[in-house]
């Protein structure tokens, strides 16, 4: 998130969420937006579900899924046309709004309506709503980001934020709220193969000669694979072993026949988790590790927020902490730099190594945590980005438009039904946790594939019916809902659920920039069993 | 703007727009509460906390503080109304404290001890409980009518803390109770479980499915969504049994979800891997530590010799710590391949 959470849901005069099912996937969050809500602040919610913040929102866009930045293009032409935007912000801060507006200009509202399935008249009280509330703020999720295009999608998001003057200000910003409890420290720490941890590119010379003599070896200075391509690479013989701490791929990847595939060919698989996890049975080892509440670290939540984890038991039998295991897997595989006494030692070596991190020290993430970037030991934390100036060579933010691009598979005669993937508030990713509970799973313990009550009613298809749902990659039998919050086209699953697993069906056509899967929008066909 | 009142004889100096309750607070001053809740917006219901203001008795939670109030908070007219009230309160309430959840945390208990009741007079004046079977419809927690002293505390919960408004009040008079639209079991309204209205209730009428009393707290981060709201993980011996929202925790401020609040059964879960397991002839056989990580490390090292540090593929975790993370990439950068990621896409 480009802002906190508090200066958000405190000052924000309008909210403007797409692509997020907020009260559902960040649920305390949505408490927020509720609240705010009802103090007064208007929403704006895009989704191609009626979800439940859409309920409370001042104007809903249902939109076809995919269709995200002909939304926002759109929304960009309105505030354009009727000169809504933050003509001071855009001199002093910005460069390239001409290109950008001409490139706008050009934008056909009438068709983007007929793109994304909403009336113009919608899209236009939105982006008054948007444009007239100062400030405003952006929420997304992967709504947003898993397609084709979302890296575009996020750029066309920016782009309204920038053209409002909502970048650098409480209350506003682009905020992407991050799906998993340490998802942001994990690209924080340089999880991620195209950079060291802070975000130092593998690339540039200066931070890989850095690493290299810190970690006492030639680091290559070409960016690996993402994990998306890892799995192909595995099927053309080119990774031979992989190591997969803490994730199940077989559940959570799309196209999964083919993730099966690859997993089975590996000379070596390790698998370290809590569980026998779906992806255990295609390792050659697996390694019990401890749970959050088992073992002491820190994690970097949706706003950047570093805060303190702490040990409240000890790890059942021989299940030993991931810190643990890979210290002694170092040590194992003669590496340098391994001899790790706690996690606070770890946090040392990250602020030496980390400019954005130099500040942050166990001692200090006692009273609340400390959002970075926290430069030095004297440095409060940036709860806000860019209120001084973009990261960019000249400090100002950069215009970039984007093209409205269809998603890589649209329905055709054989598979003529959108399917649309997400989360349920009552389980988290593959289930490993949260189907152990009796509880949740006495809340929600079977998949339904959600269909519009249209659909329903002309395929005679009622509740708890069994359908096939079929897909170019796989197939899987779940039964259905009829809903009137989907239109008439579309399908909705979880990915929560291994025996009806919506990944058997989705694609795994990337994003250039992102990598990221388009696990939101693909064909499928639907029958009765 | 500040205002002079007198609370007791006391002078006080306040805010203006405070009501006499929170002056009251402020001083020091004790005054009985049931229906109040910090957290919440004044309901005025039930009539406990009656103080004299300049000679007119007044709920304090409602009554707003003027420039020269004087307020008295224990004339014998204010005692006899609160005892009156809270006899009523008692007259229709399950009178078995020990067979209850909150015996000892219990606010009605506080304040019936506190406006002083005499057990031969509630002899007297009890009626017999209305036999409504409880609501234990919901796997987490569940409501006992009997105890309900309808102070309204659950649902102004659920409508300004959530915000989902599932619980109202439903019939009149004697028969009033807390219900969701159409009378059904709260599992099957739009109530999400988060079990806020259980953490505010203040008294045993919404109680823990699984009776959880801990032995000690550890405070800590949520393992679900990123939202990272400050915990406070419940431990009884080597178990976790409970986890509390953390209210000095400035992301969250006490707030939780279903699954942060009550999904955390997996910890203690007998599914558990509890050794390290290698795969011989297709069938996994406990190790020790030693033997699997050597076998993983010459795995390694073999297929690098073979195929090149680029043939190994390493995927992270956004659920693991920051440490782990920044130790597991620096395994693998050390090698010789950026063949690092997690799930951040999925």
């Amino acid at each position: 998130m480009t802002n906190s959470i508090d200066d958000i849901a405190d000052e924000a005069k309008a909210f403007f969420i797409i692509g997020s099912n907020t009260t559902e996937t960040h649920p305390v969050i949505g408490y927020r937006i509720r609240r705010a809500v009802k103090n007064g602040a208007k929403l704006i919610v895009a989704d191609p579900r009626r979800i439940k913040i859409a309920e409370k929102a001042d104007v809903f866009l249902q939109l076809k899924p995919g269709t995200n930045a002909a939304l926002l293009q759109g929304m960009a032409r309105v505030i354009i046309d009727e000169e809504l935007y933050d003509a001071e912000f855009i001199k002093n801060r910005t460069e390239g709004f001409e290109e950008y507006a001409e490139k706008i200009r050009a934008i056909d509202l009438n068709e983007m309506a007929d793109i994304t399935g909403v009336p113009a008249e919608k899209i236009t009280q939105a982006a008054r709503i948007y444009a007239g509330s100062d400030p405003a703020a952006i929420l997304y999720t992967m709504g947003i980001t898993q397609h084709t295009s979302g890296t575009d999608n996020v750029l066309a998001l920016a782009g309204l934020a920038t053209l409002t003057g909502n970048m650098g200000k409480r209350g506003g910003g682009v905020n992407p709220l991050r799906g998993q409890n340490n998802v942001q420290g994990a690209c924080d720490m340089g999880a991620l193969p195209n950079v060291f941890p802070g975000y130092q590119p593998v690339s540039s010379p200066e931070a890989n000669q850095k690493f290299s003599e810190a970690y006492g070896a030639k680091i290559p200075d070409k960016p690996g694979m993402p994990m998306t391509k890892m799995f192909k690479a595995a099927l053309e013989d080119k990774i031979k072993g992989v190591y997969i701490m803490g994730e199940n791929p077989v559940v959570s990847e799309p196209d999964i026949c083919k993730i099966k595939d690859a997993l089975e060919k590996l000379e070596l698989v390790v698998v370290q988790d809590l569980f026998f996890t779906e992806t255990a049975d295609y390792a050659d080892v697996v390694l019990p590790a401890a749970s959050f509440a088992e073992k002491d670290g820190t994690f970097v939540n949706t706003e950047r927020r570093i805060q303190r984890g702490r040990k409240a038991i000890n790890p059942p039998g021989e299940a030993r902490s991931d810190f643990e295991i890979l210290c002694k897997l170092g040590l194992k595989l003669g590496l340098k730099g391994f001899e790790f006494k706690k996690p606070g030692e770890v946090m040392q070596e990250v602020a030496e190594l980390s400019p954005k991190w130099k500040g942050i020290t166990y001692e200090r993430l006692e009273e609340g945590g400390i959002c970075w970037p926290c430069p030095d030991e004297n440095h409060p934390g940036t709860p806000i980005l860019y209120e001084e100036k973009f990261l960019t060579g000249s400090g100002k933010a950069q215009f970039k438009p984007v093209d409205y691009k269809p998603p890589a598979e649209t329905p055709d005669q054989d598979y003529p039904f959108i399917l649309t993937t997400g989360r349920s508030l009552y389980h988290y990713h593959t289930g490993t946790m949260t189907r152990r509970s009796d509880g949740l799973s006495d809340l929600y313990n079977v998949e339904k594939a959600l269909i519009s009550k249209e659909d329903a009613e002309r395929m005679g298809l009622n509740e708890n019916d069994k359908v096939r749902l079929t897909s170019r990659r796989g197939e899987v039998e779940a039964e259905v809902k009829p809903v009137s919050d989907l239109k008439e086209g579309i399908v909705f699953m979880t990915f929560h659920f291994a025996e009806t697993c919506a990944n058997q069906l989705t694609n795994s056509e990337l994003d250039p920039v992102a990598n990221i899967p388009e696990l939101k929008v693909c064909a499928i066909n639907l029958e009765k069993v | 703007m500040m205002l002079k009142i007198t609370i007791n004889g006391l002078d006080i100096e306040v805010e203006k727009g405070i009501t006499v309750f929170e002056a009251a607070e402020q001083a020091g001053i004790y005054i009985p509460p049931l229906c109040h809740h910090p957290d919440l917006p004044t309901f005025g219901g039930c009539r406990i906390c009656m103080v004299d203001a300049d000679g007119k008795i007044v709920t304090a939670c409602r009554a707003p503080v003027k420039d020269g109030m004087i307020v008295k908070t224990d004339t014998e007219e204010v005692r006899k109304v609160r005892l009156t009230n809270v006899e009523l309160i008692l007259a229709s309430h399950n009178k078995d404290c020990q067979g209850c959840s909150r015996n000892n945390s219990c606010r009605l208990q506080e304040v019936s001890a506190f406006v002083g009741i005499n057990q031969d007079r509630m002899r007297k004046i009890r009626r017999s409980v209305e036999a409504v079977k409880p609501d234990d419809s919901n796997p987490f927690f569940h409501r006992d009518f009997t105890r309900c002293i309808l102070c309204g505390i659950c649902i102004r919960t659920c409508e300004e803390i959530n915000g989902v408004a599932a619980i109202d009040f439903a019939f009149r008079g004697f028969h009033t109770r807390v219900s969701v639209l159409g009378d059904k079991p709260l599992k099957d309204s739009k109530c999400e479980s988060c079990g806020e209205c259980l953490v505010r209730c203040p008294t045993g009428a919404l109680y823990l499915a699984k009776p959880a009393l801990v032995e000690r707290e550890v405070e800590s981060v949520c393992t679900y969504c990123g939202v990272g709201c400050g915990v406070k993980i419940g431990v009884r011996g080597d178990r976790v049994i409970k986890v509390d929202g953390n209210r000095d925790n400035p992301v969250n401020r006490g707030d939780l979800c279903v699954k942060g609040r009550f999904g955390f059964d997996f910890i203690n879960h007998p599914e558990r891997l509890k050794k390290p397991k290698i795969k011989k002839d297709g069938i996994f056989v406990e190790a020790t530590w030693d033997e699997a990580l050597d076998f993983i490390a010459d795995k390694m090292h073999d297929i690098k010799a073979k195929h090149g540090a680029d043939a190994l593929g390493a995927i992270s975790s956004a659920r693991c710590s920051n440490e782990e993370n920044y130790l597991f990439q620096k395994i693998f950068r050390a090698l010789g391949t950026n063949n690092v990621d997690h799930c951040a896409r999925l």
